[in-house]
Formats: C-alpha cells, sequence, structure tokens
C-alpha cells in the first residue's frame, strides 16, 4: 500500500530497512541516537537496535568518520551522519586520505562499506556553515561514491542502495525538502543507484540538476510550458559515478543544456558536465552549456541567501540565453 | 593561588620509567611488573632484536643504492617494537604507523612486503587480515582512529582480543590522536595505546609537542598511562603484556610511553646533524637495545657463541633474502593503476583504463612504424 511520507520519513524508513536486514549495519553520529537527529532522521532507531547499534559519538567529525573506517574494516557497515554541510571538514583527512584509497591502497584485501550522510544546501534560514555544498570536493575524489536524493521516495531507495554498496559513499540529503512529501510503494522496483532519471520529458532545452535544485527545476519547467517552452528535466542523483549517458541522449535530442546547482559555479559539477557533453555531444548543441550556481562567494547570511541560491528566475534566464543562441 | 603544574615534558625520564634491565645488562626487579621467559624464549627475543635491525640496515642500504625511494629506520627502537609485537596474541590486531617494521616482523610479515611502499611498487603489499597487522599509515596518527573503530567492533563481537595502536611523539599532537584518547576512553574500547617517544619528529625536539610528560596524557581521558623503557625488551614485553590483558578484561583503554630514541635520521632523506647534537646520539648509543639484552644473555648463561654465530649467519641470509628479493620486485605494468581503486568499479575508472590502453598501444604502433620498436 502506497503510504504519503517526507523525505526524512523516507530516509528514516531506509535506515531501518537496512538496519533488519544486515546486523553489521550501525548508526554513528553526533545526536543520532535519544534526539534522533537534528533533523530526526534517526528518529526511533535508538530505541529499537539499542545503543550498541546508534551511537551518539563524542563531538569530533574526524573521529567519527576514524572510527567507523575501524568499524568497516573490523566487517560493520557504518551509516555516518555529519549534523551539517560545513562541520564535515575536520573529516576532510580521513574521508579523502583514509576512506577513499584504502581499499586501493591494500591492493583490494580490505572493503570500506561506509555511507556518509550530510544535509546540504541552503534555503532554511540557517546561520553561517549550515548551508553549504560541498559535493564537488567529494566527486573530485577517486575512491569515494557521492549521490544526492531530491525526494522522498529516492531517499528511501538510495540510503538502503548506498548502505549495501561495498565502496564508501558520501550521501547528500537537501535539507530544505527533508519534510517535502510524496507517495512511497514499499514493494516497487527501485531505480539502479548510480543512473539518472528524466523527471520531467520536454524537447526544447534540458535542465540537468539534483537534491535541492531539482523541484526548482521542475517549477521552471511548469512555468516555460504557460510559454510553450518545454524543457526536459534530469535529475542526476549520482554525482560520481556521473551518468553522462543519460544527459548526452537528452542533449542530442534538445541541442541546449543548463546544469543547476546550489554550489559554486566554479569548478563545480556543472563545469564537469559541461566539458564532458561538449566532448561528446558538439555537434549536437545549439548553444554553449550554461550553468546556474552560486557565486564564488562564501555562503552568504541568511538574510541574502534567496539572491545566492538560484531559483526559478535566474534558471528561465538562463533557458532564454540557451535560446537566444 | 597555589597551582601546581609540571611543565615540563620530562625528557630525561624520572622514578617512574618502568625498566627490567639496566643499560649495563642487570637485570632488576619492579614492584608492579614481572617476567620470566624459558631459556629458548629469552633467545627468541635475541634473535628478533638483530634480524630487525638488520632489516632495517639493509633497507637504509638499498636507498642508498636506489633501490628504494625512501626509507624510515628503525634504528634504537627495535626493543620497543619487539616487545610490543611479541606481546601480542594471535587475535589481537595492530594499527602502525610507517616504522614499525619490527612489529611488522613479529606478525609474520615477509620484509620484503614493507620494501614495495618505499620502492613506490605498491602502497603496502600485504594482506591486513592475514597478519592482524594493518597498513602503513602516513598521516600522521589517523591510525589511531582506526584501531580505536577496529577496537570497538571486537567489543561488540565478544572477541577477547585487543588492538594496539602505535604512535610517535610528534603524532601526539594532533587532533586525530587526542580523538582517539577520547572515543577508546568515552566507549572503553579494548585498545592499547603505544607512542614510542623517540624524542624527535623529525627536527623537532619533544618540547616542541608537549609540556607534559606524554604518559600523563592519559589521566585527562580517564585511563592510566604508563612510561617503559624503550630501549628494555623485557620491559616493554612486559608492559604491554599486562596493558593487552587490561584491556581485553574489559577495563578499556591504557597509553603506554615507550621512552626511546631514534638513533638515525627521520628518514634517508633527512639530516640529522643540522638540528640535533652528536653528544646526544653518543649517549642514547650507551643504552642501546640490543647490547644491553645481549649482556643479559650471556651473564646469565642463556646464551652460548654458537647461538650468536647462529644469529649472525640467520641474518646473513635474511639480508640476502632482502637484497634479492627487493631487485626482483617487478614495476606493476601501466594498467594496473587502475586496479582496485573501487570494490565494486566505477564507469569512469574503466572509461579512463580503456583509453588509456588505447593511447599505450597506439604509441607502440607508431614507435614499431618509425622503426624504433
Amino acid at each position: 500500500m502506497p503510504t504519503q511520507i517526507t523525505l526524512a520519513k523516507g530516509l528514516n524508513m531506509g535506515l531501518r530497512k537496512a538496519m533488519e536486514n544486515d546486523p553489521k549495519v550501525l548508526i554513528m553520529g553526533e545526536d543520532v541516537g535519544k534526539l534522533g537527529g537534528v533533523f530526526r532522521v534517526t528518529d526511533g532507531l535508538q530505541k529499537d537496535f539499542g545503543e550498541d547499534r546508534v551511537l551518539d559519538t563524542p563531538l569530533a567529525e574526524s573521529g567519527i568518520v576514524g572510527t567507523a573506517i575501524g568499524l568497516a574494516l573490523r566487517g560493520y557497515r557504518p551509516v555516518v551522519e555529519i549534523q551539517f554541510d560545513g562541520f564535515v571538514y575536520p573529516a576532510f583527512d580521513q574521508i579523502v586520505s583514509q576512506l577513499a584509497k584504502m581499499h586501493m591502497r591494500s591492493l583490494g584485501h580490505v572493503k570500506l562499506p561506509v555511507t556518509i550522510r550530510i544535509p546540504y544546501g541552503g534555503g532554511i534560514g540557517a546561520v553561517e556553515h549550515h548551508s553549504e555544498s560541498p559535493e564537488a570536493y567529494f566527486a573530485h575524489t577517486a575512491g569515494l561514491k557521492v549521490v544526492s536524493c531530491s525526494n522522498p521516495v529516492d531517499a528511501y531507495w538510495m540510503i538502503q542502495q548506498s548502505i549495501a554498496c561495498d565502496d564508501p559513499v558520501i550521501f547528500f540529503e537537501p535539507k530544505r525538502r527533508y519534510w517535502d512529501k510524496a507517495e512511497l510503494d514499499e514493494s516497487a522496483t527501485p531505480h539502479p543507484l548510480f543512473a539518472a532519471r528524466v523527471v520531467r520529458p520536454g524537447g526544447d532545452v534540458t535542465l540537468v540538476a539534483y537534491g535541492p535544485m531539482v523541484k526548482v527545476c521542475l517549477d521552471a519547467a511548469a512555468a516555460a510550458e504557460e510559454e510553450n517552452r518545454s524543457l526536459e528535466v534530469i535529475d542526476l542523483r549520482s554525482l560520481s559515478p556521473l551518468d553522462v549517458d543519460a544527459v548526452c541522449r537528452s542533449v542530442e535530442r534538445t541541442g541546449r543544456l543548463v546544469v543547476v546547482h546550489e554550489a559554486p559555479v566554479f569548478l563545480g559539477m556543472g563545469a564537469e558536465i559541461a566539458a564532458r557533453v561538449t566532448e561528446r555531444c558538439f555537434y549536437s548543441l545549439e548553444a554553449p552549456v550554461l550553468r546556474v550556481g552560486g557565486f564564488h562567494t562564501p555562503y552568504p547570511p541568511s538574510r541574502l541567501e534567496e539572491d545566492y541560491l538560484p531559483d526559478l528566475d535566474r534558471v528561465l534566464d538562463a533557458v532564454d540565453r540557451s535560446l537566444a543562441y | 593561588m597555589h597551582v601546581i603544574v609540571d611543565s615540563s615534558p620530562g625528557t630525561s625520564p624520572g622514578p617512574e620509567l618502568v625498566q627490567l634491565l639496566t643499560p649495563e645488562g642487570e637485570r632488576v626487579e619492579h614492584p608492579e611488573y614481572s617476567i620470566e621467559l624459558s631459556p629458548q624464549e629469552y633467545r627468541g627475543l635475541y634473535r628478533d632484536l638483530v634480524l630487525v635491525r638488520r632489516v632495517d640496515a639493509e633497507a637504509v642500504a638499498l636507498q642508498r643504492q636506489g633501490e628504494l625511494g625512501i626509507w624510515a629506520s628503525l634504528l634504537g627502537q627495535e626493543a620497543a617494537q619487539v616487545g610490543a609485537g611479541r606481546a601480542m596474541g594471535p587475535n589481537d590486531y595492530a594499527f602502525p604507523t610507517y616504522r614499525e617494521h619490527g612489529v611488522a616482523w613479529c606478525r609474520d610479515v615477509d620484509p620484503l612486503n614493507l620494501l614495495g611502499l618505499f620502492r613506490g611498487v605498491n602502497h603496502g603489499g600485504w594482506d591486513p587480515n592475514e597478519h592482524n597487522f594493518h597498513l602503513y599509515t602516513i598521516v600522521i596518527g589517523a591510525q589511531t582512529l582506526h584501531a580505536v573503530g577496529y577496537a570497538m567492533g571486537m567489543q561488540r563481537d565478544g572477541s577477547g582480543a585487543a588492538v594496539l595502536a602505535f604512535f610517535g611523539d610528534g603524532a601526539t599532537s594532533q587532533g586525530d590522536v587526542n580523538e582517539a584518547f577520547n572515543f577508546a576512553g568515552v566507549y572503553n574500547a579494548p585498545v592499547v595505546f603505544f607512542c614510542q617517544n623517540n624524542q624527535w619528529a623529525i627536527s623537532e625536539p619533544l618540547e616542541r609537542q608537549t609540556r607534559a610528560p606524554l604518559y600523563r596524557r592519559a589521566s585527562g581521558f580517564g585511563f592510566p598511562g604508563v612510561r617503559v623503557d624503550g630501549n628494555d625488551v623485557l620491559a616493554c614485553l612486559a608492559v604491554t603484556r599486562e596493558a593487552l590483558d587490561y584491556a581485553r578484561e574489559g577495563n578499556g583503554p591504557i597509553l603506554i610511553e615507550a621512552f626511546t630514541y631514534r638513533m638515525g635520521a627521520h628518514t634517508t632523506s633527512d639530516d640529522p646533524s643540522r638540528y640535533r647534537l652528536q653528544s646526544e646520539l653518543e649517549a642514547w648509543k650507551l643504552k642501546d637495545p640490543i647490547e644491553r639484552y645481549k649482556r643479559f644473555l650471556i651473564k646469565n648463561s642463556l646464551a652460548d657463541s654458537d647461538f650468536f654465530a647462529e644469529v649472525d649467519a640467520e641474518s646473513e641470509r635474511l639480508a640476502r633474502h632482502m637484497r634479492d628479493g627487493c631487485r626482483a620486485l617487478p614495476d606493476p605494468e601501466p594498467l594496473s593503476l587502475f586496479d582496485h581503486v573501487y570494490a565494486e568499479g566505477h564507469p569512469l575508472v574503466d572509461e579512463e583504463r580503456a583509453q588509456f590502453a588505447a593511447y599505450l598501444s597506439a604509441d607502440v604502433d607508431a614507435t614499431a612504424e618509425r622503426g624504433e620498436g
């Protein structure tokens, strides 16, 4: 029976399912136990699975990831919560130099099935360090896989698929979408974890987004329809691996591509997508690949974040520029 | 205001130093730690010390001959490493730095496997789970957190074993080491922190790392710390055995500071004459871990000249094994750089492997066409 759930609830249900299916799955992080996480994503799990499987940790991000690595070496599947995007940096060495490289350094002898959940992005009026989009740092690092869900149904399936993956997965959760709702059918067949998905078909311009910007792009496509413009929206879902094939298939039909993300444009995911699409679809392109994203500034105070974050109007402005070529 | 502060890191060890063997090779008693071994076990420790030093000397020589890119010598730290390594049970697990060649020896890792990293043919050529000896870790202190996590796993498994986490005096300044202490304390993890205080972190002396003696840091994290003579193999063995028992019995972590000295350079790329006095090295040479132990064996008639001759002969055989084996280590195939990046693969790695393979074979074809093949 399909049920109406929020994205946070989808994650919660997915985590519960993973813990039921595999006794080696552990949850670790600050406030994830009794409190159920500051966003309540782990609500009720410690009560049902005990303190040995849902660990309230000391307040030390490097320590959380470093000990998760040790637990993985011992055969566990830790799921780590970093409380907010801007707090992941103390764990950067453990993620980039230790977690990402250990499988290769061991010539394949050890596996590191660690999932690191990071609520990310802005739009919730938070103080500084609580609204950032650091995904490019991790997608840039060989040895990591990086995904981001955009809706409650994907949240439910993707968290389980990430935990089941034998590689480290950085799992970005769009915090401003935690309370968005959708119908979940638990008996459905999940989409493959590392594949993109066309979430709205169209023929004039392709919009590519992930995480919180998927909804903005869908809204933009709905608005454009009123002006008889047909926008195709692709939810990337996975940033590493990057499903370039899916983007190219679309661009070969539309000839125009706009990439949208909250993270700064410079050296962001859009730069990589633009380069690859240009290499692969040069003769299909009717216009340069355009990017809409954050500016080359630190994330602003929250009273300015509506100016900083891409919104429907900025996306449509880029669509206009693309169509003007 | 009356405040009592210990503001010295204790560069000369005080009465708290656990010692069972004086630098002159005299066996002394300690009120808390004792050790009794069979003659064969006593001789075995000597064999370990000598062979480990030979592994190190050969590796330094191989680096000088251009066979290794770099080597981190353990010269002077043999007793600390052999004492700790031999204290481990078969189910215990060690997390080393990049200098634990003596512990690797005790865990039956072929010394040739250690050379791969320093020769540049791999990043560590052994299976950690086969030896219960993790890969070398080069980022200072990072492995102490892995050790604590692994110990937390053992705790959940009810394994009854413990983890030995190695690090140096410099590492005690790292956040990761202090987080490891704290996590281990909070979760009562069965981990023994084994700090080899060799007095120098490349050019920086102990005073640049700490204001208080290192073993005392444990008390701030709520667990015991002990300072042992790191050049006394019997004391290191006795203290580590007891610490591992303590951890295995569910009492939580414990810190051992093995007070020793890095008699060589930091690595073969380092020149210690730029920052430390020769007289300091000369003073420590009088405390050499192997010399004192040999005197002890002779004084107590635990070994005869035949035994010493046999160890020397074995040392020669080991050196030959390393020289021949090192030169025979093949350079990896170019395409192997794409191996093992991911456990479940990654399309980008596959794509780049295929592109590079095509590039390499095109290059071969071009060379052949020019008649240069």
